[in-house]
């Protein structure tokens, strides 16, 4: 069979429908019956939870008596991408999880969705919650517009340092523009929200400028009081099998990407047959969004079992309900080339855990596939941070920081997924931002 | 942002919320949490002579519950502070040193007697404490005494205690009233004459909050028996607001300043109950309900609300409501209006159809083409407002106001001037308009 990848699987219609927003806002009606199940807890655990401490009893009260501009307030304080977060964040393994109200009924508050309620009633009024502390004349360079980078330069604006942020490609924003779900951020939420992010002033974006070829490290250390870097994960690893060359197997980051910045989404070209590589969020995002391109066939091959998957319970059912078929224990070994000289079919080793060890059984079976999506992480590029005069310690392949977030050089900071030890997920970038600025504030300040 | 600061008998406080006197505020230890928590003052739970009373040891509150466990409304059979006057009156005065911009108002109940209050003032003063709140209000324990409630529901003994304390001391005097009486104006005006220089209310109201069908006793109930205590809480609200209105329009207090208490849950709580003439507010079963972070709810909430009206501080808006409150009789009998059900929103559960059909107008039809479906029938709605109450669905039912044409109920035109009872033809007493 030749390869069949193509765009124009479904019609316009409904691909607009199979992408339409995930969890759509909550009605008034909605908001307030889900914000009366909060028993604004004491020392509330789902604030534990959060990453970045939003006070989540204080907003949904808020969004009870009526203020969902106050209960927005009470969110982009603590995190300032709260829009954002409240469409991304995995909630069923962070603040959801555990609500009291899941020990009582097995059916945790939507704080996720009551944030977004609020985060979006106060953006759709267009006016920045924040104002500038008086100007300190402290200069700051941030490398990276992701989550990480914005969430501290936003920080030190408010504390009044001006902040220029340097962005390789042409649009800030990170993963949030380029690597989310296209249904979980739809109506170009991301460009949205950092423009309302940066409306607060005293932020200069520069894009298309990137650290290690346009500006060096050096130069910024010389330049500015205070470094940042967000560079997030540049890198994708590979299988290292067979046929992985082979027109038709693709990175998932990128086939997102493409999907995340093309004009018309029923245009991107997907697979017949897609067989997706991972067990991680990346490989659940593009398995379901290759089946809502219209793939006929799409499995998701994962070597362990499903509660060692990273992808959570939820984001698992999701691809389920979508009709990604999901198979455990199994490795890929080949990936074979059709008779057009592109990739028709992968094989796999049927695996087994052994005293805690992953081996073969033996077992070999194959699966048909125009298109193979390499999900099985990411990695960091050092690569930028090579200066003549300055040094960062790298841990396990990431940047190396301290709970302030300062790395091993006096001047510089880090944080998000390029920084060891995270999470990789945006709500972590926005705090590790929000911390490292925090930081840097009290370093130039002597505060 | 707004500035929510308030001057109230010259005693100043960053925010108009003070919790009221009662647990919350019995003892340094909760007063400097509150403090640190936000509240702009406190009424200390109500001082009396030593040797100081007794609790009961079995349960003090009772509560009605929503089946969400919601608490709807508290009432307790708890007395004055069991604590020695001496050990109370040192802890104000450390507290008042420590927090000086806030607002530390004494309560104070001894028995009618001028030489027990002339002997208590000095103490209080000596505490620097801004001022004084007489407790007239406690409707069990003390009442049975001859003290709280019993001394509040006789306008000459409210009178005769307001004077004696004016007379004993330079603390602005506040006299805290009962709801357990038919005419607030009553002793809201006795205070007034005795000197007080502001009233707060409400106090409790009597209550047996259940029975115990099992023991066939009051719950809750203390080796077997229960008494009556007072009721507080979200479902007191209504009443507060209407005994706050009656005093804040009659001519003989219209100008007398107001802290008001009962059922203050909410930013939009104490806004309502300010509009409707309260200089501050007073928070108790709220701060017990839910704990001392609930002011942070309430001040961002009257902020914000300012902000978006552009009220810059509050006595700009304290009383805007009192004129519009008015008598039955000046109500515009023209005033025409009809109910009116928004299709998308409706879910369709029929609770306003049935209660219309079964108890005012039948004016809701159940069904059109064979289906369900909920109409208003203009020629029987008389505008009650009952299915707008019961409907689950916010703004799902308005009410419309007819300008012109005819209502199709009465067949009369619409007349758009005003036109009360007092003039009203069907009134035998009515007076000749001009
Ligand atoms: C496909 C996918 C789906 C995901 N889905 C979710 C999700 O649903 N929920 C969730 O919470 N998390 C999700 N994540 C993880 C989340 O997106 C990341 O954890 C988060 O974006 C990290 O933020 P960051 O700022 O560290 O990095 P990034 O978002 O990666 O931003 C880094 C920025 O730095 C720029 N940059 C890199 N190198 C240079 C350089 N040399 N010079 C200048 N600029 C540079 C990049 O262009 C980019 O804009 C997902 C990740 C992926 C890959
Ligand atoms: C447990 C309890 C004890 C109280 N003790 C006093 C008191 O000592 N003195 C007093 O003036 N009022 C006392 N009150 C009444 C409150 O101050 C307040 O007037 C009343 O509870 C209404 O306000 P709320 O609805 O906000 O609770 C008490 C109330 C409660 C619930
Ligand atoms: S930011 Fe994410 S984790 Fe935190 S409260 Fe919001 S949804 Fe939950
Ligand atoms: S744990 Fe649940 S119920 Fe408790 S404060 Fe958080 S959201 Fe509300
Ligand atoms: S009560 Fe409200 S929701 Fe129910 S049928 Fe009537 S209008 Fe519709």
């Amino acid at each position: 069979m030749p390869s069949d990848i193509r765009g124009d699987r479904l019609s316009p219609a409904e691909v607009e429908s199979n992408f339409a927003d995930l969890h759509p806002l909550l009605s008034k009606h909605e908001a307030y019956v889900e914000a009366d199940r909060c028993y604004f807890c004491h020392d509330a655990p789902c604030v534990t939870a959060c990453p970045t401490g939003i006070d989540i009893p204080l907003f949904i009260r808020q969004i009870l008596t009526d203020n969902p501009s106050g209960s927005a307030k009470t969110i982009l304080g603590a995190n300032i991408l709260g829009g954002m977060c409240a469409r991304v964040c995995p909630t069923e393994t962070l603040c959801e999880q555990v609500c009291v109200r899941e020990t009582a009924e097995q059916k945790p508050v939507r704080i996720g969705e009551l944030q977004r309620y609020a985060t979006d009633h106060l953006m759709a009024a267009g006016v920045h919650p924040f104002e500038r502390a008086a100007p300190t004349g402290k200069k700051v360079a941030v490398v990276g517009a992701g989550p990480a980078g914005v969430s501290c330069a936003h920080r030190l604006s408010m504390h009044g340092h001006d902040v220029t942020i340097y962005e390789a490609k042409s649009k800030g924003g990170g993963l949030n523009e380029y690597g989310i779900a296209a249904y979980k951020a739809v109506d170009e939420f991301a460009r949205r929200e950092l423009d309302f992010v940066l409306s607060i002033g005293g932020i200069e974006l520069k894009t298309g400028m990137a650290l290690g070829r346009d500006v060096s490290l050096d130069a910024l250390v010389g330049d500015y009081d205070a470094v940042f870097l967000g560079l997030g994960l540049g890198a994708t690893n590979g299988l290292g099998i067979a046929g992985e060359q082979l027109e038709g197997v693709v990175d998932a980051v990128d086939f997102i990407e493409d999907l995340r910045q093309a004009p018309a989404l029923e245009k991107v070209a997907v697979g017949r047959r897609v067989v997706v590589i991972g067990g991680g969020m990346t490989a659940i995002d593009a398995a379901v969004q290759s089946k809502l391109l219209g793939a006929e066939e799409v499995t998701l091959v994962y070597r362990r079992g499903a509660d060692r998957m990273n992808a959570s319970a939820y984001e698992q059912s999701l691809a389920k309900e979508k009709g990604v078929v999901l198979r455990h224990w199994a490795r890929p070994e080949k990936i074979e080339a059709g008779s057009d000289g592109k990739a028709a079919a992968i094989s796999f080793m049927k695996t087994r855990e052994e005293g805690g060890k992953l081996v073969d059984t033996g077992e070999q079976y194959e699966l048909q596939a125009d298109m193979v999506l390499k999900a099985i992480g990411q990695a960091f590029t050092p690569a930028p941070l090579k200066g003549a005069n300055t040094e960062i310690a790298l841990e396990g392949g990431r940047i190396k920081a301290g709970a302030d977030r300062r790395t091993s050089h006096p001047k510089i900071w880090a944080g998000g997924d390029a920084v060891a030890g995270g999470e990789d997920l945006t709500v972590a970038a926005v705090e590790d931002g929000k911390q490292a600025a925090l930081s840097i504030h009290a370093a130039l300040t002597g505060a | 942002m707004a500035n929510l600061q308030t001057n109230f008998l010259g005693i100043k406080s960053p925010n108009p919320f003070w919790l009221a006197s009662a647990p919350p505020t019995d003892r340094e230890v909760n007063v400097t949490r509150a403090f640190k928590a936000g509240w702009g003052g406190v009424v200390w739970k109500t001082l009396g002579e030593d040797p100081h009373i007794v609790n009961v040891n079995g349960p003090r509150y009772g509560a009605v519950h929503s089946n969400d466990r919601r608490l709807i409304g508290l009432n307790n059979i708890e007395l004055i502070t069991d604590r020695p006057l001496e050990v109370n009156l040192r802890e104000i005065k450390a507290v008042k040193k420590a927090w000086p911009d806030r607002a530390i108002v004494v309560s104070l109940m001894v028995p009618c007697e001028e030489q027990a209050w002339k002997k208590i003032l000095p103490l209080v003063e000596e505490t620097g404490a801004d001022g004084i709140e007489l407790n007239f209000g406690c409707p069990h324990g003390m009442s049975e005494r001859g003290m709280g409630a019993a001394v509040g529901q006789v306008p000459e003994y409210v009178e005769m205690v307001a004077r004696w304390c004016k007379q004993n001391t330079r603390m602005p005097v506040i006299v805290k009233l009962t709801p357990n009486i038919t005419d607030v104006r009553q002793p809201a005006r006795a205070a007034k004459n005795g000197g007080a220089d502001a009233v707060s209310l409400i106090n409790t109201i009597n209550s047996v909050m259940g029975v115990d069908l099992d023991i066939m006793a009051p719950s809750p109930h203390i080796d077997g028996k229960g008494t009556h205590g007072g009721y507080c809480g979200p479902a007191v609200k209504p009443i507060a607001l209407s005994m706050v209105s009656e005093i804040a329009r009659d001519p003989e207090t219209k100008d007398l300043p107001i802290s008001a208490i009962g059922g203050i849950t909410t930013w939009r709580d104490a806004a309502e109950f300010m509009a409707m003439g309260a200089g501050t507010v007073q928070v108790c079963t709220a701060a017990m309900t839910y704990g001392f972070k609930i002011v942070e709810e309430m001040k961002s909430g009257l902020s914000d609300w300012m902000d978006e009206k552009g009220y810059t501080s509050v006595d700009q808006f304290v009383g805007r409501a009192v004129p519009n409150v008015t008598d039955w009789q000046y109500l515009n009998l023209n005033y025409v209006v009809k109910a009116r059900i928004d299709q998308e929103s409706c879910i369709k559960c029929g609770r306003c159809h049935i209660v219309c059909e079964d108890t005012s107008h039948q004016a809701i039809w159940a069904e059109k083409d064979g289906q369900r479906h909920f109409e208003v029938n203009d020629a029987e709605c008389v505008g009650c407002n009952l299915c707008v109450s019961v409907c689950p669905v916010e703004d799902c039912i308005t009410m419309e106001h007819l300008t012109d044409g005819v209502d199709q109920r009465t067949g009369q035109k619409i007349n758009p001037d005003y036109g009360n009872w007092t003039t009203h033809p069907n009134n035998p007493m009515r007076v000749a308009a001009e």
